[in-house]
């Protein structure tokens, strides 16, 4: 359409009257090439306050928003110095269009741009966020907890599809990754402890350090961090998306509690999905050592099996499984709370997923060191 | 920079059907948006119109039928092909669609940096230039999320007139904006026709601008699921046979049909 080379060119005489005149000849496209006006600025210092600027557009031949920007550079200058623009040499478009920029004024308080923030406010706000973001977490699960009375006294408002979904997802559609990994999982830890045990030829307490390994805690963990990645991440952006198209205000103002409605069935979900999968994670693990100890140190199914099973206790287990929801409901409630959080726009939603993961699994981590001391004063 | 020189067409439909799977929302379209035209395409709501743009911009492929630009085949064009034809097209969409994660300057600016040789200070001026037309001037530095709803539909606008596109298709520019701003934008959108020429397909339902601005249009129906006018607006409302126009035309007021002249 436009043409092949479109060249715009402006000179700037003085006319007999005082006045300054800009010539603007040829074609003055976006596209093409255009002279800047920035010597300009210097004549325009030259002339005497109120003096006059006028256009002459005789040679023009074709214009868009290239030239109109052009012009309103300079009408902009002109005011800053207080001098008169003669508009009449221009094109009747685009003093009609110029108009219409000038119609609505300027809004003059709008923000300034950001300032360089110096090193030791940095530091300072990293370390204010962190502890902003502990009190936040705690408050968030106040705020669960109490909707979570109202769930037991049946108040609660949610759908009951809504749970069913959330538990599938959470539950179900995660029992391929939990296997992957924790197999792998008791696979190396048989293999690690292998070969420290074989220089004892002790090869057969594999089946307890497997055993005891990840049904205490490392079943528990793994879960609890691939929960973390996988669904904490998708209620962060679940709920950030909702936030970002204001479902979330619109189910407040129908009188309907976000907290009750979307976040009560995501902790629902994984408290009581979590459990189960460590469940699941403990037996593929024992699984997955028990792969390496009857192909590399050859030891027999029923020997392998009767070690693991001594070496287990109710108590343990339990402890696990107890391990795991509570890493669930830190995974959930962090998911929720990062989307609730979660800003106005499609990469507050992104921060909000990442954010949820890191919330996620340095509350799992810390829990996990706070149980391990728990349990040993318990003499668990 | 002319006055439309006589039926230049710009776009052509030809017997167009379109469905969403097997909802088929409208049959048999056909009709020819010419070069400066200010083609208002009506209808009630859910009839199909938002849909209709979406076909005419290529989101959308047509079950039947055939869209031309120029006299070159859209809908069969390739992919490439349709890429270059669709630089010269601007849209604004009827959510206002802006991102989210960019302010409004940046969001004017982005084609501007993409497909123009301008320099950073320069698109900074070009986007300053579009958003005061709309009357945004001072909100480059606002996030979409800072600004009213009527703002970000006139924000979009600015983004679909960044590069001087010689058409653009606007669904429903005056949703949700005051009648002065609503009168300022029906004055941009023919000065932007009278003066750089541009084509200009707009969705709406504001009686007040579709005589104001618009030289021809077409009339979907949901219930007949086609459309069932075409022709300038101000004939339609006079001299339309179909009841069901003259009663839109006329904000459902019955009385007062056929009994004025333009
Ligand atoms: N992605 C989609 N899938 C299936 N059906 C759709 C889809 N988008 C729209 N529809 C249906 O197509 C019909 C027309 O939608 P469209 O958005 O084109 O209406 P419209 O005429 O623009 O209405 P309005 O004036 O309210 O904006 C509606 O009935 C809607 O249910
Ligand atoms: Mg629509």
């Amino acid at each position: 359409m436009t043409a092949v080379e479109s060249i715009g060119t402006a000179a700037i005489e003085h006319r007999q009257d005082g006045a300054l005149v800009i010539r603007l000849a040829g074609s003055w496209q976006l596209r093409g090439s255009r002279p800047s006006l920035a010597g300009l600025e210097r004549e325009l210092d030259t002339l005497p306050p109120l003096g006059t600027v006028a256009f002459d557009t005789s040679e023009l031949t074709e214009w868009d928003s290239g030239l109109l920007t052009a012009v309103a550079m300079v009408f902009e200058s002109c005011t800053r110095r207080r001098l008169n623009v003669d508009r009449s040499g221009l094109p009747e478009g685009v003093r009609r269009l110029l108009a219409l920029a000038e119609a609505v004024p300027e809004k003059t308080d709008a923000r300034t741009s950001e300032m360089e923030v110096p090193f030791l406010n940095r530091v300072g706000s990293i370390y204010l966020s962190a502890y902003d973001s502990v009190s936040e977490m705690l408050a968030f699960m106040g705020a669960v907890t109490l909707v979570f009375g109202k769930f037991l006294a049946g108040k609660a408002r949610y759908r009951k599809s809504d749970l069913l979904l959330l538990v599938q997802q959470a539950g179900l559609e995660a029992l391929a990754i939990v296997a992957i990994v924790s197999f792998l999982m008791g696979l190396i830890l048989a293999f690690v402890g292998a070969i420290q045990l074989q220089a004892f030829g002790a090869t057969i307490y594999v089946a307890d350090l497997v055993g005891i390994a990840m049904v205490r805690d490392m079943g528990a963990l793994m879960t609890g961090i691939i929960m973390a990645g996988r669904t904490g991440a998708a209620y962060a952006a679940q709920l950030g998306s909702m936030k970002v198209t204001q479902e979330i205000d619109a189910l407040a103002t129908s009188g309907v509690s976000p907290m009750e409605f979307l976040v009560l069935p995501r902790v629902i979900a994984l408290v009581l999905m979590m459990p189960l999968l460590t469940v699941y994670a403990d037996f593929v693990g024992i699984l997955g050592g028990a792969v390496v100890g009857l192909t590399m140190l050859d030891l027999s199914p029923l020997t392998y099996y009767q070690q693991t099973v001594n070496a287990l206790s109710f108590g343990a287990l339990a402890g696990g499984v107890f391990k795991g929801s509570v890493y669930g409901a830190l995974v959930a409630v962090s998911g929720c709370m990062r989307g609730m959080q979660s800003g106005r726009s499609a990469s507050s939603v992104g921060d909000a997923a990442t954010s949820a993961v890191v919330t996620g699994i340095v509350a799992i981590i810390a829990a996990c060191g706070l149980f391990s001391v728990v349990f040993y004063i318990l003499g668990f | 920079m002319s006055q439309n020189p006589a039926s230049v067409p710009e776009v052509t439909v030809r017997n167009l059907t379109m469905a969403y799977g097997d909802f088929v929302l409208q049959r048999n379209l056909s009709f020819q948006i010419n070069r400066g035209d200010i083609f208002v395409v009506m209808g009630g709501s859910g009839c199909g119109k938002s849909t209709l743009m979406r076909h005419l911009i290529g989101l959308n492929d047509p079950v039947e039928g055939e869209i031309l630009y120029g006299d070159e085949s859209f809908t069969r064009a390739e992919p490439e092909r349709r890429e270059r034809m669709l630089r010269g097209v601007g849209v604004l969409y009827q959510s206002g669609a802006l991102w989210s994660s960019m302010t409004l300057a940046e969001n004017v600016g982005l084609v501007l940096g993409e497909f123009t040789d301008l320099g950073p200070d320069e698109i900074r001026d070009v986007a300053s230039l579009k958003l005061a037309l709309v009357g945004l001037k001072g909100f480059e530095d606002f996030y979409p999320s800072e600004i009213s709803g009527g703002m970000q539909k006139r924000a979009g606008l600015a983004r679909a007139m960044s590069l001087d596109p010689k058409m653009l298709f606007i669904d429903e520019p005056s949703a949700g904006l005051d009648p002065i701003s609503s009168r300022l934008l029906d004055d941009l959108i023919l000065e932007l026709r009278d003066s750089l020429g541009t084509t200009v397909v707009v969705v709406t339902h504001e009686l007040a601008s579709i005589f104001a601005i618009g030289n021809n249009s077409v009339f979907l129906d949901a219930e007949s699921r086609t459309m069932i006018a075409q022709g300038p607006p101000t004939e339609l409302r006079d001299h339309s046979d179909n009841p069901k126009v003259r009663s839109f035309l006329h904000r459902g007021e019955h009385q007062v049909m056929g009994s004025e002249n333009g």
